[in-house]
């Protein structure tokens, strides 16, 4: 079934700390090649059907309604799958 | 309104609420009627004012409150809300109206990332809105504090707006617990009918299950101001 991926970071402003956490955990690993980590989320939402123009423009809506707050969130990218384009 | 024994206070139910019953116990304390509201509800039932009371709405899979922002029964409350009425958000219920853009700013992830759990001092800053009227400026008052998603935040021009026009209502006092912004704990809309907060006041409104306090463990009941302060403020409407 075809894919529309949505990407949501939190913004650069916001000190996210989720991603400090595993940022400060990565060393401990062995992993000292990563000087940051930011943790965001990806929504893959199926689609019945073709993804046409109208879908895509739905899935931002839904993007910037529902599946991010602005105040904290950018929606970073909202693409179709590569296995479906 | 004519009377306090008339006030309807109605409480907020949504999948994954854990806080509605000690809500409508600390309404019943205070002395008004405690109105149970389902999130499928397309009104709010004649109430004179909402508590959106704490829990994990809809297991908070999406982001804290985002889903019960979209819920039936909020549409009436954002809608009552905008026209003057009394609404408390307390922990989850806040995270339901920043989502709902009834107050600004967001909670996100405390900073420590640990579950925070613990009796919590406040100083009581805006003594003007229809939940602190019955509160006294640069009062401390204890009620409890549990949460994970905690710590508010805003950007720069919203944190000087809400400091300029004295919109913060309360700060936390002693200890920060979770990295909130300018240590903002609760926070109102313009009018000042919209109030939301972090710590729950409606643990703490009946002495033998409240937080310690002066004159023994358990006995603080820092908290039930908030409710007699919402039948006040509809009594004198």
């Amino acid at each position: 079934m075809a894919r529309v991926i949505v990407d949501v970071m939190p913004k650069p402003e916001i000190l996210d700390p989720q991603g400090k956490a595993v940022a400060g955990a990565l060393p401990r690993l062995g992993f000292t090649q990563f000087a940051s980590v930011r943790q965001g989320k990806r929504f893959e939402l199926e689609v019945t059907g073709e993804i046409t123009d109208e879908v895509l423009l739905a899935a931002r809506q839904a993007a910037a309604q529902v599946l991010s707050n602005p105040i904290i969130e950018d929606v970073v990218a909202v693409t179709i799958a590569e296995d479906d384009k | 309104m004519t009377a306090a024994a008339g006030a309807r206070i109605g409480v907020i139910t949504f999948p994954g609420t854990l806080d509605d019953r000690d809500a409508a116990r600390a309404v019943r304390l205070a002395g008004a009627e405690a109105v149970s509201l389902w999130h499928g509800d397309d009104d709010l039932h004649s109430v004179d004012a909402v508590v959106v009371p704490g829990g994990f709405s809809y297991g908070d899979y999406l982001r804290a409150g985002a889903i019960s922002r979209f819920a039936p029964v909020m549409r009436a409350v954002i809608d009552a809300a905008q026209g003057g009425m009394p609404v408390l958000g307390i922990c989850n219920g806040f995270q339901i109206l920043t989502e709902s853009h009834l107050l600004p700013g967001s909670m996100i992830k405390n900073d420590h990332l640990h579950f925070v759990c613990r009796e919590q001092q406040l100083l009581v800053e805006n003594t003007s809105t229809a939940w602190t009227n019955e509160y006294a400026k640069g009062e401390i008052i204890t009620v409890p504090l549990k949460n994970q998603d905690g710590q508010f935040v805003a950007d720069q021009r919203t944190l000087d707006e809400l400091e300029d026009t004295g919109r913060i209502v309360f700060r936390y006092e002693g200890v920060n617990p979770n990295g909130s912004r300018h240590n903002i704990a609760g926070i109102t809309n313009e009018r000042g009918n919209v109030v939301g907060l972090m710590p729950h006041p409606e643990h703490a409104v009946e002495a033998g299950f409240g937080p310690t306090a002066a004159d023994g463990s358990r006995t603080g009941t820092d908290g039930l101001r908030f409710f007699t302060s919402a039948i006040a403020s509809l009594v004198a409407s």
